[in-house]
Formats: structure tokens, sequence, C-alpha cells
């Protein structure tokens, strides 16, 4: 009997590797490649007003410099606009290069090719960019009044504003026995992947074709990206995904700038290029996430029920918007949570900055929709004088609603309808693993102590598994090794040890004869990306179908062979069989025999395809060798395409200490209720939640981007920009709740990046409850907190 | 413009090298693309990530603060050569693996050299002192739970032949 795989904590396939120091990560290729380097903009708005390269010239090791001038076609044109949306009626992009105008500081402006990237770093020293300046737009403030424009043919820097109703929400608030308004804001953070990104491109003049590297979550579209913009044929194009150190949305961007002028350069220079980002082109040229605005009204019973809430937020999305208004509109949708809003209106503008650009990073405008949604429900307890726990008990979404259509229309442009999820119980255990109904008993205990604690907590609901679809390829070659391949790419997450779980189990192969592949063009076309929590869900489901397919086909092939009927027939660890024979019987014919005679040959070239040749197979003389609507090979393709969303779940509590004198924050404890349906492998899931929650930490209590009035980023080094070490992540305890998702065949709903949503919500909970001040901006530092502490108590 | 190269001799791994480098090359990128040891990464080139540690004489230092030239007759050892002798994992990295103690593994090089020479002075470390020992790398995948259960699981490993399994922070049983 084969073991079952499917839920089981499975060590990872990807780490004898990638200990060993045998990864392959974007840098580690292209050793004798050319090196790029840029000069990226000084300056936050400025007009160039001229490119002097003399001093650079005769630098040893130059190979090219380019302009904006030197592109040529569409390389000229600017970047796409890649999530296009009505109400998006002023959408920006960059050029690859900048053309007469930098928008922030680190937008390319020359591009450097050199024999090293040492080289390739003192030419652009000696390139002379002179600039006039223009008034910097910096924060969202500045922004909205708009006395200065990003850019000339954008009027009051807005870049969209959207509306969704279920109501009159306001006439909802206005006709309440109870109402609140509150202000909240949530700054600027970033993915930060460890490594950052990097591409190099190999032409080949011969065949006319490109093969390009990238660290991207996205190698299917990038594909079609250069291909358009260098004006190929997308078949002259392949796009491998080496590993990748990390992604959290960052490179679900594209194409990068970096992305299309390496290929371009090196396909004009008819040598390998490369280029790999360092630390601070990261800071500076990458993308941002979370800050933003927001103003809310809400209306609600003598119970605490919500009646309306209106909500308007402004969105800063930094100099352009390549990703269009995604974060935007998952804050707006995914505000409500696991709650019934009553009547609900929001409303959000986007408006551009002279900053960075703003697209996801992992949660995707969830964390703030989080917060604000949390805060009012902490409001309202505070209002009424209830437990917390219970003004959101009395606001759930039963379980017994699902499925539950909020009435809105969410980022995949579908019904934001919930599938699954029950919250009560979910709650229920949150509160036994933190212990919410003791804690009374431990503040007074610390209270005798001199020491100050509180108690928080912060509910939320992701959709996860957003479509349009992934797609599986299977082979069984003739030794009996399975080779999986899907389109979307991995940062991390142990996909191939997922999904071989998964092939294992539906195909009937031991896991050890797996062998998956993902983010390769060159193995499989068609695939949307990584990002949203989708993996397991879309790529999961439509490797187990693909694996189906395969099975019933190896079945049909077997039966024939062994003169059975296929309904007799199971696999099992690799054998076909039959049924309840327990391997003793010789009616069996292992995988790798099945996937030879799927494939009648004329040529043996090696001993396992002699078995096929026209002499030595046993076949039927009068049918053709392979039938109508048959094909040759063990092997089989299949897609997942979902009518919509899954939901997942979760419920964070935290316990803090807040030192009395120096208002250092401590994390004591941080409990989490987990809810993502079926769990493929626990041990992965628990590090996806692992690495959310120190994200969300880091979100709540560390890291900011630090613009200066002038869009100086003053902060752009790991120095200043302070990501959590392990002093900083408390011990993270974890409890599952498991609601299958209806939605697809495995009843998974997707975990990436749930573990990150609801920290600064929580966190915020926390700490208003051990000092009694409402805190209504995230992220909070000690100094903050003094401060609030001082204006309480009335001093300057 | 043209450089003089300065001839360096060491070894990496065991292995002697005799180079003549740029002198203001870094030990990272000599390491990395002169020698093709890709295992050594860079996360930031300014000595707080700490994903470039490697060995030097034994003690871990930041490969990416370091002159490739300085380090005439050092011996260095990068994740490369904590394998096991037959080319497996070597028992820091079989610990990480086992406690699933990394992600993406971008981090990883760097904490297993830095657990290593850590382990060396204190083979018995409690799960407070792993977290302090491995206080100055930087992970953005793991949150640094199974990190921490990985660094008591590699003393485990490194001491004795070592049975049992993974222990990871807030969960009762092993993982
Ligand atoms: S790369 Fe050396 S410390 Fe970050
Ligand atoms: S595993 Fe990705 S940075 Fe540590």
């Amino acid at each position: 009997m084969t073991t079952k795989m499917f839920g089981e904590r499975v060590p990872r396939v990807e780490d004898a590797r990638l200990v060993t120091g045998n990864g392959r990560f974007l840098d580690d290729l292209g050793h004798d490649a050319l090196e790029a380097g840029f000069v990226r903009s000084p300056q936050a708005h400025a007009r160039i007003v001229d490119i002097d390269v003399t001093d650079a010239l005769d630098v040893d090791g130059l190979v090219a410099i380019y302009t904006h001038e030197d592109l040529e076609g569409r390389m000229g044109e600017r970047l796409p606009l890649l999530i296009p949306h009505p109400t998006l009626t002023h959408g920006r992009t960059p050029y690859a290069l900048a053309k007469e105008e930098v928008n922030h500081v680190g937008e390319a402006v020359v591009m450097v090719v050199a024999t090293s990237r040492y080289v390739a770093e003192d030419i652009c020293d000696r390139v002379r960019v002179s600039y006039e300046a223009l008034p910097a737009v910096v924060g969202v403030e500045a922004a909205r009044a708009a006395a200065h424009l990003v850019h000339d043919d954008v009027p009051g820097n807005v870049a969209a504003v959207m509306v969704q109703r279920t109501g009159d929400a306001d006439a909802a608030v206005d006709a309440a026995p109870h109402r609140l308004e509150l202000d909240l804001a949530i700054e600027r953070s970033a993915s930060t992947p460890l490594e950052g990104k990097g591409v190099l491109a190999r032409w080949d003049a011969d065949d006319r074709s490109l093969l390009v590297h990238t660290s991207t979550q996205t190698s299917t579209s990038v594909r079609q990206a250069i291909a358009a913009k260098l004006d190929l044929p997308v078949d002259r194009v392949e796009v491998v995904t080496p590993d990748v150190g990390g992604g959290f949305g960052v490179k679900i961007v594209h194409p990068w700038p970096e992305e299309v002028l390496v290929p371009w350069a090196a396909r004009r220079l008819g040598r390998p290029v490369k280029w790999t980002e360092d630390r601070r082109e990261h800071f500076v040229s990458s993308a941002h996430e979370r800050g933003q605005l927001h103003e809310v009204r809400v209306g609600y019973d003598d119970d605490g029920r919500l009646l309306g809430l209106s909500v308007r937020f402004w969105h800063d999305n930094g100099a352009y918007v390549p990703y269009g208004l995604i974060v935007p509109i998952i804050t707006s949708t995914q505000l409500l949570g696991p709650y019934k809003p009553g009547v609900y209106r929001v409303e959000f503008t986007s408006l551009y900055t002279n900053t960075v650009i703003v697209t996801p990073y992992r949660g995707a405008g969830r964390p703030q929709g989080c917060f604000v949604m949390e805060r009012v429900m902490d409001a309202i307890a505070a209002d009424l004088g209830l437990d917390r726990t219970v003004v959101r008990e009395r606001n759930f979404i039963r379980p017994d609603e699902m499925p539950y259509d909020q009435g809105l229309v969410f980022q995949d442009g579908r019904q934001l309808v919930y599938d699954s999820g029950d919250f009560p119980a979910s709650l229920a255990k949150l509160k036994a693993l933190v212990g919410w109904d003791d804690f009374e008993a431990l503040r007074e205990q610390a209270r005798g102590e001199g020491r100050r604690v509180g108690i928080g907590l912060a509910c939320y609901v992701e959709g996860t598994g957003v479509g349009p679809y992934e797609g599986g390829h299977i082979r069984v070659e003739t030794d009996g090794t399975v080779v999986v391949s899907t389109g979307l790419t991995s940062q991390g997450q142990g996909h191939q040890t997922m999904l071989a779980q998964i092939v294992a189990d539906e195909l009937g192969v031991p896991f050890e004869r797996i062998q998956v592949t993902t983010g390769d063009t060159r193995r499989f076309k068609y695939a949307v990306g990584t990002f949203a929590s989708r993996t397991a869900v879309m790529s999961g489901s439509a490797v187990a179908l693909t694996a189906r397919t395969v099975r019933q086909k190896a079945l049909s092939i077997a039966a024939q062979a062994l003169e059975a009927d296929v309904e007799d027939l199971e696999v099992v660890d690799g054998l076909v069989q039959v049924k309840g024979s327990g391997g003793g019987s010789t009616a069996r014919i292992e995988l790798g025999t099945v996937a030879v005679l799927s494939n009648p040959l004329r040529y043996a070239f090696d001993e396992a395809a002699a078995r096929a040749t026209q002499f030595a197979a046993p076949a039927d003389p009068d049918t053709p060798p392979v039938g109508p609507g048959e094909s040759p090979g063990l092997e089989g393709t299949d897609y997942y395409s979902p009518a919509r969303s899954t939901f997942a779940n979760g419920m964070h509590a935290v316990v803090v200490e807040t030192d009395p004198d120096t208002a250092e924050i401590t994390i004591l404890r941080y409990c989490v209720v987990h809810d993502c349906g079926t769990l493929v492998n626990p041990m992965i899931v628990e590090g996806q939640i692992h690495g959310g929650v120190a994200q969300g930490v880091g979100g709540a209590l560390y890291e900011r981007m630090e613009y200066a009035p002038d869009g100086q980023l003053v902060n752009a080094s790991f120095m200043d920009f302070l990501m959590p070490y392990a002093t900083e992540v408390p011990t993270i305890e974890i409890d599952h709740l498991v609601t299958p998702s209806p939605l697809n065949p495995l009843g998974v709903k997707g975990a990436g990046e749930a573990g990150v949503i609801p920290g600064s919500a929580a966190i915020a909970s926390a700490i208003e409850d051990a000092e009694g001040i409402t805190i209504t901006s995230m992220p909070i530092s000690p100094s903050q907190l003094f401060e609030l502490r001082r204006a309480r108590e009335g001093r300057p | 413009m043209s450089v003089d190269l300065v001839r360096v001799s060491f070894t990496v791994n065991g292995s002697p090298y005799d180079l003549e480098l740029d002198p203001r090359r870094l030990l990272s990128d000599a390491l990395r693309h002169d020698l093709r040891l890709t295992g050594t990464h860079v996360g930031c080139e300014h000595g707080v990530c700490g994903a470039c540690t490697i060995l030097v004489d034994d003690a871990p230092m930041r490969s990416c603060l370091i002159f490739a030239v300085s380090l005439d007759g050092a011996a260095i050892t990068t994740t490369e050569g904590l394998q096991s002798s037959d080319g497996g994992m070597g028992p820091v990295q079989r610990a990480f693996h086992e406690c699933h103690a990394l992600q993406c593994g971008f981090c990883t090089p760097g904490f297993v050299t830095t657990v290593t020479a850590y382990l060396r002075d204190h083979p018995s470390p409690s799960p407070e002192d792993a977290r302090e020992a491995i206080a100055g790398n930087l992970c953005r995948c793991t949150g640094y739970q199974n990190i921490v259960a990985a660094v008591q699981r590699a003393a485990d490993l490194v001491t004795e032949g070592a049975t049992g399994a993974c222990v990871a922070p807030g969960t009762e049983e092993p993982t």
C-alpha cells in the first residue's frame, strides 16, 4: 500500500541542494556574462537637461552606454500597464530608461554594460547627468493637497477614484443609535526579499532566440512582455526562473525596466548580459506598499452590531501604477473580514507621489483593511463597554450562512462570495489558545509587579487562489520517473515538495520518483504566476487533475497488456495491478513499462524502447497503433480554472508588555488560529505562517520607509530599515481549524500571505489595552508611544 | 585605467588557491565568481544581513566586508565545506532540513556557517542562547522559529550519533 502523502509533514526535497550551497540563484549563473549597471536619478522630481558620458569613455572594460535615445521601436515606449481598470482614468507607467523627466529617486536614467560590475559602477560614477529640479510630491497629504503635480497631465495627482457600495451607508450610519468616526493610518513598508531582482539574458544569433533567466514570480508573463518589447515571435523567447531568494509580491511586477533592457542589450551586443540588483537599488527602484490614510464612519446598535459602515481612503501609489489598482481594491473589499457590515460604502482615491512605485507586498492591502475593521471593532467594544471578542462574535457571518455574498466585486473581477469558514469556532479556539478569559488575573498580577501588559486580537478573511487558471503537465518516463511541471514559479514555498505530495497520492507512485519543475517556460508555457496565496489551490488542483488523467491513461494501456478490465485495476507504488491482489499476483505491470507501451516505436534507441518496436510489441495488427483520440506517451496536461476565489481566514491574539519608563514594546505571546482548508503539508503551512507573522511584527513595530520631504529615502539600507532579527520575533503558537473549500478537488484554500495580515491590527489592539491610549496609526515605535503618553498627560 | 593585480594565497574548504586579484575585489565576489563557490550569498553588501558569512580560521566573518587580498594564508570555510564527507548534508545542514529551518534558502549558508562556529564553543545551548546566537543574521522567510529549533537540533547532531527529532518552539510534539 502506498503511504498517503497528502496532509503529512514531508521534509522538503528542495533543502539538500540549498543547505549545501548547490542552489542556483540568479547571480550564481552567467559568471562570464557582461554586467550591467545603472545611473539612477538622485532627484525625486526633475527634468533631465543633459547626459554627458565624455569622462566615462576611457574606462577599460566599457562595452556600451545607453540612454532613452538609444531605445528603438517599442523599447522606447512606456512599459505596459499590467492591470487596466475603467476607474484608472489616469494610468501612467515609466519608460525603461527615463525620457526627459524623472519621477522618483532611483529611477533608471542610463544603462552601462561593462566587463564586470565593478567596472560598470566606475563608469556610472563618471556619467554626468544634469537635472532641473522640480517640486517633489511626497506623502498622501501632499499628493491630496496637489499644490504640485507629479505628472503635468494628471490633475490633482489622482490616478483613480473607485466607489463600491451595497446601499446608502451614510444614511444607515446617520440613522444608527450609536456612531463613531475614526482616522486611521498605515505607513509604507516593503517586501524586501533577501535576494533582490536579477536578470541574465543570452541571445543566440544563429537561432535568433533568447534565453532569459530572471528572479521573478511570473516567468510566462515576462516571456510575453519581452517578446512584445523586443518585437520577437514569442516562441523565440524562453524564460527560466532559477532558485529565487524570496519574493513576497515585489517580483510579481513585470517587466521591470531591467527585464527588458538586459535582453535587449544582449541581442544588440550579441553577448550574454547580466544584472544583479544590489540592496540600495532594491530600496529605491523596486516597489513598496502599505501607505494609506483612512476615514471611517460607523453606525451600530446597542449590542454592537454594525448597521452602516462608510470608509474613504487615500492610497499612495508612488510615481507610476504599472500594477493598476489591485492593492486598494483588495483593501476596499477585504476590509470586511469575517463580518457583516450592515450597509457598506467604500471610496478610495489612488494618488501619485514622487516616490518608489507601490505594488503588492504579502497581504496586498489586506493588512490595512484588517487594521481599519479591527480598530472599528475595538472602538465599538470600548464605546459600549463590551468584551472585544463579544462584539466580533455578534458581527460574524455564521457558518450556516456560507457561501456568503458580500455584494462587492473582488480583485479578480468576480463577486466577493466567501466559500467557507467557521468564524465562531475559530474564535473559540483562539480564546482557548491564548487564555483570553483568564487574562484579567494575569494583568492584575503583572500590575502588582509594576509591569504593564495588554492583550489584543484581530480577525481576517483572505481571498486566495484567484484565477484565471494554472496548468500541469505530467509525463511518466520509461524508467518510472514521474516528471511534473507547472508554469507558476517558486520563491521558497516548497512547491516541489507540496506538488509531489499531491501527485504521489493521485497517481499512486512513490514520492521519491517524482520530480517537479516550476517557472520554466521551456517546460510549461501557460501560467499566470505566484501571488495571492494561489499555488496550492491553482497548481495543486491542476496537477491533481492531470494526475487523474494520466492515471486513467495508464490503466487503459495496462488493461490491454494485462487483458483485464480497467475497473479491476489500481495503481499502487508505481505498479498497475489487479485490485486487492496485494502485489502477489503476476498480473501487474510497472508504470515505466506502461510508458514504454504507450509510445509505439520503430527504432530501439535503448533497451526499454526495444520493447515497444514493431516486431516486439503485442499489438493488434488490424488497428492503428495510436488510436483515434489517443496520443503517444504516458503523459497528460490539464488545467484548473475556478469560477471564483477561495477564502481562507484566521485570527491572531497577542499579549504585549510596555515598559512604563522607556515605552519599549515587547511581545510576550503570539497566538494564531488559521483556517486554510485542508493542509497538504502542515510543516510547510506553519512555516508560511511563521514568516508572515514575522513580517507582521516588523510592519507593526519596526519597518517604515522614511522619506524626507524632498523625496530622498533616508533609510535605504539594512542598517536603517529595521527588519526583525530572531530577537524581535516572539515564539509563535499555532492552532488549525480545517473547513475545506467546496470549490476545488483538494479542499485547499491557500496559506502564503495569511500570517502577515492581522499583525498591525492585533498588536495595536494589545498596546491600546496595555496603555489605555487609542492607537490610530501603525507602525508604532517606543518614541511614538512615549509621545502619545505625554500627549495624554497634557504635556507638550 | 588599468589596475595592478595583487597575489594572494589561501585555502577554501581545504583546497589551496593562488590568485591574482584586483585589490578592491570583495571576498564574497572572489569566492562566488572567481572560484565559483556560489553557496555564499550576498544579501546587502553592507555587513548587516549575514548571508555572506564564512569562516576564516574557524571564526565567522562577513565576506562582503573583506577584501580578498587581505586574507593571505587564511583557511576559509564556506557552506560547501560543511557537507558530510560523502557530499551529503553535514550535521548543521541536516538540522536545518529536519527542522524546516529554510524556505528560499538564500540566507541559509550564512546561518549554517554562523551556527557551526557557535556550536564549537557552545555545545548545548538553551533555546534562549540559540536565539541569541543567530540574532545577527536576517531571514525574511522563516520567522526564525525553526532556525532556533535547528540550532538545538544541530547541537545534538554535532555532538553525538543523534537520535530523536527536531522540536520546534510553540509545539509540544516533534515536528
Ligand atoms: S551580504 Fe554581507 S552581511 Fe549582508
Ligand atoms: S529562507 Fe529565505 S531568507 Fe531565510
